[in-house]
């Protein structure tokens, strides 16, 4: 069973193990955590020919290097990128079978931020609360991968091989349009500065990060000064800080807050938000609440 | 009583003070458990009740305007004694804002009944009520870069312990052993929102130094 692992070659700039997250400890202050692009997470667990709560390898702009133990098969999503075993190219968006000790490169983005490694039996590091998942807010779960670590893999399912062979998956975003609806705290804030919110350009920020989607443009006025009292907080809530900039709340989000959330993103729209390079065109569109 | 939408799967529930909002926490855990509350999480804080993931947010707003509110339920569940050494680095600033010794500083703190408002902050950070208004303290006006995990603190009118070393602006007035949250143990966190909490002080005051 030792063999049925995975060694890291190259950690690359941020690579965490992720699955579904936790939700339901939110109570305690535990955040959700899981993929930031859970479309793409999934693909590669069903291109790996896993179910789609394994956990994954998300890896941030560089990918990552892996040599397994074991013949594995594996498949890239996510943000397209180059992938190579043992130097030579291989397929993006499919199962490829890697040898034991042949090394498997996930290579930089061409384009979007995250790149997914489901690899067959899924990555299985000791669960917390239920999941597998880094949370980079609190610490919980697995610390991301360094070189030269070894991942433990699960026993495969009974079954063959993948069930699909290869499947379209959506480009990362030229323009964010993430559709919004107002509230809970908009009226924390001046009528122009909701409009404002709808009606400018924003761009995602580089001091984005799991926690959140960070944004540059204009400030957006309050209407009240004083201090609102913490709050439980939403996956997508668009929260103003003091600086007036608007954060998007992604997997790691804080559980309460004490800054009011103006709107909230639409599920939907998150994972092309996990997608969107630093200087992406950010636009929010006001929706009815269906 | 006020029922905000939140996106389209969450409702923000706004009481008019903090018991309210435990009366009505304690309510809404009562129903779920019962099966009349679909809701995936249930986040007390402050002022406010979270709802989230629920499946029909009409319908759950339109029940929950009518609700009335029963007053937090006599617990059965047992008081969370937590073993302290007030023995902080702020405790003399913390005396000073009371206007009091730091001797009775330990008094009023292990006197008083706590309950855990509601978790933040950190996973198992609970927010605890329970002393009385003229004790609020502001934080620090320059947060530590480190407050060691373990560490009893004040803010406004809430008490903490810090279940892990973070960053901190709170007033720390003492000192635990006890594990406050560790994700091995069932249940992982030893506060969670609504529990009783007294703090039992263990050795000698400290001097505030």
């Amino acid at each position: 069973m030792t063999d049925r692992a995975l060694a890291v070659v190259r950690a690359g700039a941020l690579t965490t193990v992720q699955d579904r997250g936790r939700p339901g400890h939110a109570h305690l202050g535990v955040p959700r955590s899981g993929a930031l692009d859970g479309p793409a997470a999934a693909l590669a667990n069903r291109l790996a020919g896993n179910p789609p709560d394994a956990a994954v390898l998300e890896t941030t702009l560089d990918g990552c290097s892996l040599r397994p133990r074991t013949p594995v098969t594996v498949a890239v999503t996510g943000a397209p990128c180059p992938v190579s075993v043992d130097g030579r190219p291989v397929a993006w968006g499919a199962p490829v079978r890697v040898r034991a000790g042949s090394v498997l490169d996930v290579g930089a983005v061409v384009s979007g931020v995250r790149a997914y490694v489901g690899v067959r039996g899924g990555i299985a590091v000791e669960p917390v609360l239920g999941s597998r998942s880094t949370d980079l807010l609190s610490g919980l779960g697995p610390a991301p991968l360094t070189d030269g670590a070894v991942l433990p893999l699960g026993a495969p399912l009974e079954g063959g091989d993948a069930y699909v062979d290869v499947a379209p998956q959506p480009a990362a975003p030229d323009e964010l349009v993430l559709r919004v609806t107002l509230g809970p705290r908009d009226d924390w804030f001046t009528p122009a500065a909701v409009r404002l919110l709808t009606s400018c350009a924003y761009r995602v920020s580089p001091a984005s990060n799991r926690i959140g989607l960070r944004t540059t443009g204009p400030a957006l006025e309050r209407a009240r000064p004083d201090e609102l009292p913490s709050e439980g907080m939403v996956l997508g809530a668009v929260q103003v800080p003091p600086d007036g900039t608007p954060v998007v709340f992604l997997a790691d989000h804080p559980t309460t807050g004490g800054y009011p959330v103006i709107a909230v993103v639409r599920p939907a729209d998150l994972p092309a938000a996990a997608q969107a390079r630093p200087g992406t065109p950010v636009r929010f569109v006001a929706v009815r609440r269906r | 009583m006020r029922v905000l939408p939140v996106g389209a799967h969450a409702l923000l529930v706004e009481v008019s003070s903090g018991d309210e909002a435990q009366a009505l926490h304690a309510e809404l855990l009562r129903r779920r458990a019962e099966g009349s509350l679909p809701a995936g999480e249930i986040v007390p804080a402050a002022r406010t009740v979270l709802l989230d993931g629920v499946s029909d947010p009409v319908r759950l707003t339109a029940e929950l305007t009518a609700l009335a509110l029963p007053p937090v339920p006599e617990q059965a569940r047992e008081t969370v004694e937590i073993p302290v050494r007030y023995d902080g680095p702020d405790l003399a600033d913390v005396a000073a804002h009371w206007g009091v010794s730091a001797r009775e500083v330990a008094r009023v703190h292990a006197g008083t009944e706590f309950r855990v408002a509601f978790c933040g902050f950190a996973p198992g950070f609970g927010y605890l009520t329970g002393l009385p208004a003229r004790c609020d303290v502001p934080r620090r006006p320059t947060p530590r870069t480190a407050v060691p995990a373990g560490s009893v603190a004040l803010a406004g009118p809430y008490t903490g312990v810090y279940p892990r070393s973070s960053p901190g602006g709170w007033q720390l007035i003492g000192t635990t052993d006890l594990v406050l949250w560790d994700p091995a143990r069932a249940p992982a966190a030893l506060l969670s929102p609504g529990a009783r909490v007294r703090f039992v002080p263990v050795g000698a005051t400290g001097s505030a130094a």
